[in-house]
C-alpha cells in the first residue's frame, strides 16, 4: 500500500482537513495543509501531507534528536519527551510540512495516520477525498486507473530528496526538479491559507 | 580517540574521584554498596559518551554555540537570570507538560520528582558523601555527616529522623503513583496506544516500578515481616537499580539529561524575537527570525545538504507556505493543469 498525492485534482472541499483532525495521534488538530496555490489568479487549492522522506531533513536538523522513523519508513511527530519546540524542522522541511504547536510547545505533523495505517487501514484524508487528490492503495491499481505515474524523487537546488509518498506526474518523469524562480512574482503578495 | 570516549572517561574518572575524596579516602564508603557505585561509574561513562555524541550533532552544536554567544553578548548575569526563570518553569514546575495534558503533567511530576529525590538521596549515600552515626554520648541521637562535616544531631524519635529514614519510601511511592497513572494513560489514550513501543515506552515504566516496589518491600520486610525475605528483596532491589542505571543512557530516560536544552532554546527564541525577521523571497512575508534561518543554513551545510539553486537562491529563504504552493505549482505545470 502506498500514498499518492495529486494536487492538480484537489477541489478544495476541506473534507481531508476535517477528517485529519479525527486521527487519534493528534486528536482534534488537523495536520494536513490545504493551500490556495495562487489566490490572486485562481481558485486552485492543494493538499500537502508529509512526504515521509527516506532521510528526513526535519530529523537531521533537530537539535533534540526528537524526530524518528518507524521501521516501515513513517516519519513521526517529534517525541514529546524530547522536543524543545525550536521549529528547526518547520523551517528546514523542503515540503513545508511540520507544524509548531505553541500550546504543546512541540512539533506535530502528519504521521500517515499511524494508528490506522499500521493496522492496514487507509489514512483518514484518503478515505474522504472525493477527487482522488489523496489516494492510498496498491501501486498496481493506481497505475491502472491513472495516466500519471508516482514520482518519489525530488530536487531542491542541489538537495536531492527521496520520499515514500509519491507525487503524480506524467509517465516518464524520473525526478521533480522544483523550480522556484519561475514562480516568483514581480510584485510579491502574501498568500492566504485555508487551513 | 573519539571525543565521546574522552568525555565518558572524564565523567567516570570524576565519579571515582568524587567517591574517593567525598568519602574521606573511602573511610565512610560502605562496601555493601560497592555494586551500586560500580554501576554508577559505568552509567557516568555511558551517559557522558551519549551526551557527547548528542552535543556533537551539527544542530545541537550550533544551538549550544549560539546560546553561549548570546550569553557573552548580552551578559551572563542577565541571561543567567532569565535562564533561572525558565529552568524553574520548565525543569522544576514542568508547566509545558501541563499545557499538553493535566494528567500527563501529574504523571510526569510524580515520576520525575520521585526519581530525582531518590537519586539525590542514593548517590550521596552510595558514594560515601553522607553517612549517619550514633552520637558519642547518646545512643538514641543520630548524627548526619556530609563530606566529614557534622550537619545535624537529631533524636531517632524526632520528625527529622522520620523524614530521613522515610525519604526513599516517599520517593518510591511518588514513582509508583506516576507509573500507575502512566499505564492508565497509555491504556486509555488511543493515540499513545497506537504508537507506543515495548522497549521504548513500557520498559522504563517496568524498571521504575521494579526499583520502587523492591525498595518499598525492604521497608515492609523490616517493619512488618520481621526481616522475612529481606536478603531476596535486597538482591532484587540491587539488580533492578543497576539495570536502571545501565538503561539510563540508552533509552527514553536519557531525555532527563537532554531536557536542559529546553532552557537554552528559551533564551534562543527570546533573542530571535528581538532580532531581524527573515522574509520569504517569493511572497515577501516575514516567516522566521533571520538568526534562525542563518543558523539553519549553517547546519544544513554541515550536514552536506545544499538546497541552493543555480541562481544563488537558497531554499531556506522560501517560507514553508510557499514551499507547499511550489510543490503544487510545479506538479500542475508538469501535468498541464
Amino acid at each position: 500500500m502506498e500514498f499518492f498525492l495529486d494536487p492538480s485534482r484537489c477541489i478544495g472541499c476541506q473534507a481531508c482537513v476535517r477528517a485529519c483532525a479525527e486521527c487519534d495521534t493528534h486528536a482534534g488538530r488537523p495536520m494536513i495543509h490545504l493551500e490556495y496555490v495562487d489566490r490572486a489568479l485562481s481558485p486552485q487549492t492543494a493538499p500537502v501531507v508529509c512526504m515521509h522522506c527516506e532521510d528526513p531533513t526535519c530529523a537531521q536538523v533537530c537539535p533534540a534528536d526528537a524526530i524518528k522513523q518507524t521501521e516501515d519508513g513513517v516519519v513521526m511527530s517529534a517525541l514529546a519527551e524530547r522536543c524543545i519546540g525550536c521549529s528547526n524542522c518547520v523551517l528546514a522541511c523542503p515540503f513545508g510540512v511540520p507544524r509548531y504547536v505553541p500550546e504543546r510547545d512541540q512539533m506535530m505533523k502528519c504521521d500517515l495516520c499511524y494508528d490506522r495505517t499500521s493496522l492496514g487501514k487507509m489514512p483518514m484524508c484518503a478515505t474522504v477525498c472525493p477527487s482522488g487528490a489523496l489516494t492510498y492503495g496498491p501501486p498496481e491499481v493506481i497505475e491502472r486507473l491513472r495516466r500519471e505515474r508516482s514520482v518519489r524523487s525530488f530536487r531542491f537546488g542541489a538537495q536531492e530528496v527521496r520520499t515514500h509518498v509519491g507525487l503524480m506526474a506524467p509517465a516518464g518523469t524520473a525526478e521533480i526538479d522544483v523550480d522556484v524562480a519561475s514562480f516568483i512574482a514581480a510584485e510579491p503578495e502574501p498568500m492566504r491559507k485555508i487551513a | 580517540m573519539k571525543v565521546e570516549i574522552v568525555g565518558g572517561l572524564v565523567a567516570a574518572s570524576l565519579v571515582v574521584a568524587a567517591i574517593a575524596i567525598g568519602s574521606g579516602g573511602l573511610r565512610h564508603f560502605d562496601p555493601a554498596l560497592t555494586h551500586y557505585a560500580f554501576a554508577s561509574v559505568i552509567a557516568a561513562f555511558a551517559v557522558a559518551y551519549r551526551y557527547g555524541g548528542w552535543l556533537g550533532r551539527p544542530p545541537t552544536r550550533r544551538l549550544l554555540r549560539r546560546v553561549l554567544e548570546l550569553a557573552l553578548e548580552r551578559g551572563f548575569a542577565r541571561q543567567g537570570a532569565h535562564a533561572a526563570g525558565l529552568a524553574a518553569a520548565r525543569l522544576g514546575a514542568q508547566s509545558f507538560i501541563a499545557r499538553r495534558s493535566r494528567l500527563r503533567w501529574v504523571t510526569h511530576f510524580c515520576l520525575s520528582w520521585g526519581s530525582m529525590l531518590a537519586f539525590a538521596i542514593t548517590f550521596p549515600l552510595v558514594f560515601g558523601w553522607v553517612h549517619f552515626e550514633t552520637a558519642p554520648t547518646e545512643a538514641e541521637t543520630y548524627r548526619a555527616v556530609l563530606f566529614g562535616i557534622v550537619l545535624d544531631d537529631f533524636s531517632v524519635h524526632s520528625w527529622k529522623a522520620f523524614a530521613a529514614f522515610n525519604a526513599l519510601n516517599l520517593s518510591a511511592i511518588l514513582v509508583l503513583v506516576g507509573v500507575a497513572l502512566a499505564l492508565y494513560r497509555r491504556l486509555r489514550e488511543a493515540g499513545d496506544f497506537a504508537v507506543q513501543q515495548l522497549a521504548v515506552d513500557i520498559l522504563p515504566l517496568v524498571l521504575l516500578f521494579a526499583v520502587s516496589a523492591t525498595g518499598l518491600l525492604l521497608t515492609i520486610s523490616s517493619r512488618a515481616l520481621g526481616g522475612g525475605g529481606y536478603p531476596f528483596f535486597a538482591v532484587t532491589h540491587a539488580a533492578t537499580v543497576i539495570a536502571l542505571l545501565l538503561y539510563l543512557p540508552f533509552g527514553k530516560l536519557f531525555h532527563a539529561v537532554q531536557r536542559p536544552a529546553h532552557v537554552g532554546i528559551g533564551l534562543y527564541k527570546r533573542a530571535a524575537a528581538s532580532g531581524a525577521a527573515a522574509r520569504c523571497v517569493r511572497c515577501g512575508a516575514a516567516f522566521a527570525s533571520a538568526m534562525q534561518v542563518a543558523d539553519l543554513k549553517h547546519v544544513l551545510g554541515a550536514l552536506a545538504i545544499e538546497p541552493r539553486f543555480a541562481d544563488g537562491l537558497h531554499y531556506q529563504d522560501v517560507c514553508p507556505g510557499c514551499r507547499r504552493r511550489l510543490l503544487a505549482l510545479n506538479q500542475g505545470r508538469l501535468v498541464g493543469r
